[in-house]
């Protein structure tokens, strides 16, 4: 009898163990596709084959010596890095007042974040585009950062104040009665238990704005603002004749190295955190 | 502290009561303060930057405003929505957005489905699976964008000898394939993260019971978990819906617009930074949030409590 049982879990197992293979095989067959482009030598760029035929990271030496590519970097993570700070504080404030406190406006401030989740982003390019033009921040770090907190700023909403109404805000009190003073009651026992909350928010935050290209492509114009995914999609090759795939791919997986990171080191929270505000039955 | 202590005092003197309610509304007074001070930055900033832009937007698409020629700029009425909403163009485009829409949900919902069952009961292997899965949801959409092109691209691509090197991404309706191909493979892990966190709310125990009565694993599924996963499902639904609707990355790469794929993200775009017709660009910004807005208003009524807004209601 036992050993049926277990005859029949070596094959549930295996069958599980087919479906994950194939589930992994979908979501990397892609990415491996354009790493295996961006080792390709000139000569076997073009020869379709899945797995490099000879191996090269003249690529990605290539990319790194032109100014359109470490500029674009260097504007992505600059970009990126400050609208998640500046979102996430605000956000953390938002969150903070929403799960503890009772405020006038509270209910509206939720239905408006709401409603921003929705807003259609393409509707606001063309106003955004001629106001920035009259402000002077069209194709500036600012033009791009303030539309990135706008749209970050409901997801650390909705994210952080889930995170929050789960502390044990007792511990605040009891943390006082033991004689903490206020600030060491929020040192020693709230801020340890809010931090995993805000990096999982930050996380997600840096997602969203590294992957924006709406918004990076109609409100640039040069170099001086243009973010990696934009610069991509105007890369031309070092000469006009000059087929830019190998260029193309190895920047595309410069800018993937930071999410496959992310995604390895931190799969749980970035799980918790895209499901803990979305779904509450 | 000090608020406790006098709270306390309050308490145990019947005749201080008043001064107690008065010494609480101080406290109530203050917590208010406090948070309004606290989503202030966040509401001024939201609101700042898409509610003025979108009032102006309307002001604009009234205007005659061609970057081309800026001293013609003048009121022209209605006129920019006649231009558009008679165009073949836009309807190409408004009916290219709606297939793709529908087609790239109908199968993301089906797939995140059976992703999501595999998540949730998986024996082996779950931390793998998980970490895969969030690649797509991660990755920069115009890194995959390209990714596809090249796959599909004769010579270059592997996937496109399976076909016999017929150049797809140059001929309508398999370009619109692809596309959703993009979409789908990008968008459907975040439908079954979302799907998964409602799986996880369906109890086992009725599960047991239901397979323990004789239900196969198709009616403990239709019969059991569905019904229980409705509200995940019409949230995943409601945003995936929403984000279709803006495609954009995926197409700019893939097609370009070409070949009548222009979705109406697209064509705005195309109008904006291509024409610099900002009359005609800010008519169809206002069109699509009015078509945006209209869809989601459908699905709140339609599906009542189960939809976002009033689901947080309840759970205060």
């Amino acid at each position: 009898m036992a050993g049926i049982g277990g005859a029949e879990t070596t094959a549930k197992k295996t069958r599980w163990g087919i479906l994950n293979a194939v589930v992994v095989i979908y979501a990397l067959f892609p990415v491996l596709w354009i790493v295996s482009l961006s080792f390709k030598s000139k000569a076997t760029l073009a020869d379709g084959n899945f797995i490099p035929r000879s191996w090269t990271f003249d690529n990605y030496s290539e990319i790194f010596k032109t100014t359109e590519f470490v500029r674009a970097l260097a504007n992505s993570i600059g970009i990126a890095l400050i609208a998640t700070a500046v979102a996430v504080v605000f956000g953390t404030m938002a969150a903070y007042a929403i799960a503890r406190l009772d405020f006038p406006g509270k209910s509206l401030l939720v239905g408006v974040s709401l409603l921003i989740a929705m807003f259609p982003q393409v509707s606001l390019v063309s106003p955004l585009f001629e106001i920035e033009r009259s402000l002077g921040l069209f194709d500036t770090w600012p033009g791009l950062i303030l539309p990135y907190i706008t749209f970050a700023l409901p997801l650390a909403i909705y994210t952080l104040s889930a995170f929050f109404r789960e502390i044990p805000w007792e511990l605040e009190k009891a943390a006082k009665m033991d004689g903490a003073t206020p600030g060491q009651a929020f040192r020693r026992v709230i801020a340890p238990l809010a931090a995993p909350g805000v990096f999982t928010t930050a996380i997600l935050v840096f997602i969203f704005c590294w992957n924006d290209f709406l918004f990076a492509i109609s409100l640039t114009s040069t170099e001086k603002s243009r973010t990696v995914p934009v610069a991509l999609s105007f890369f031309t090759g070092s000469s006009q004749f000059e087929d830019p795939t190998g260029s193309i791919a190895a920047a595309a997986v410069v800018i993937t190295i930071p999410i496959i990171l992310f995604v390895l080191f931190f799969q749980r929270r970035i799980v918790a955190g895209l499901t803990s505000g979305a779904v509450k039955g | 502290m000090s608020q406790t202590t006098t709270e306390r005092a309050g308490g145990a003197v019947k005749a201080a009561e008043p001064k107690k309610k008065a010494v609480l509304s101080e406290g109530k007074k203050a917590e208010r303060k406090l948070g309004l001070l606290l989503v202030a930055p966040a509401a001024i900033i939201m609101v700042a930057v898409t509610a003025w832009p979108i009032i102006y937007s309307v002001y604009l698409s009234l205007q005659r405003y061609d970057l081309k020629f800026p001293d013609k700029q003048e009121f022209v009425g209605l006129d920019n929505y006649v231009t558009v909403l008679s165009s073949p163009y836009w309807w190409n485009a408004v009916w290219v957005t709606v297939v793709m829409t529908v087609v790239s949900v109908v199968i993301e919902l089906v797939l995140g489905m059976a992703l999501a069952l595999i998540m949730h009961r998986t024996l082996v292997g779950r931390g793998i699976v998980r970490t895969s899965t969030l690649i797509p949801y991660g990755i920069v959409t115009v890194v995959a964008a390209f990714s596809w092109r090249y796959a599909w691209t004769p010579g270059t691509g592997y996937l496109s000898e399976l076909l016999g090197g017929e150049p797809v991404l140059t001929e309508k309706i398999p370009a619109l394939a692809v596309v959703i191909l993009a979409e789908v493979w990008k968008t459907t892990p975040f439908m079954a993260l979302l799907l998964m966190a409602g799986l996880a709310l369906v109890p086992d125990d009725l599960l047991k019971a239901a397979a323990l009565d004789g239900a196969t694993g198709w009616q403990r599924f239709t019969k059991v978990i569905l019904p229980l996963m409705k509200p995940a499902i019409l949230v995943a639904l409601l945003f995936r819906t929403l984000d279709a609707f803006r495609i954009f990355d995926n197409l700019f790469v893939l097609t370009g617009g070409s070949q009548g794929t222009s979705s109406v993200s697209m064509l705005t775009y195309n109008n904006l930074i291509k024409g610099l017709n900002l009359g005609i660009g800010s008519t169809m910004s206002v069109l699509i949030f009015i078509a945006v807005a209209i869809i989601a208003f459908v699905f709140i009524k339609l599906f009542g409590t189960a939809a976002p807004g009033s689901d947080d209601g309840g759970k205060r």
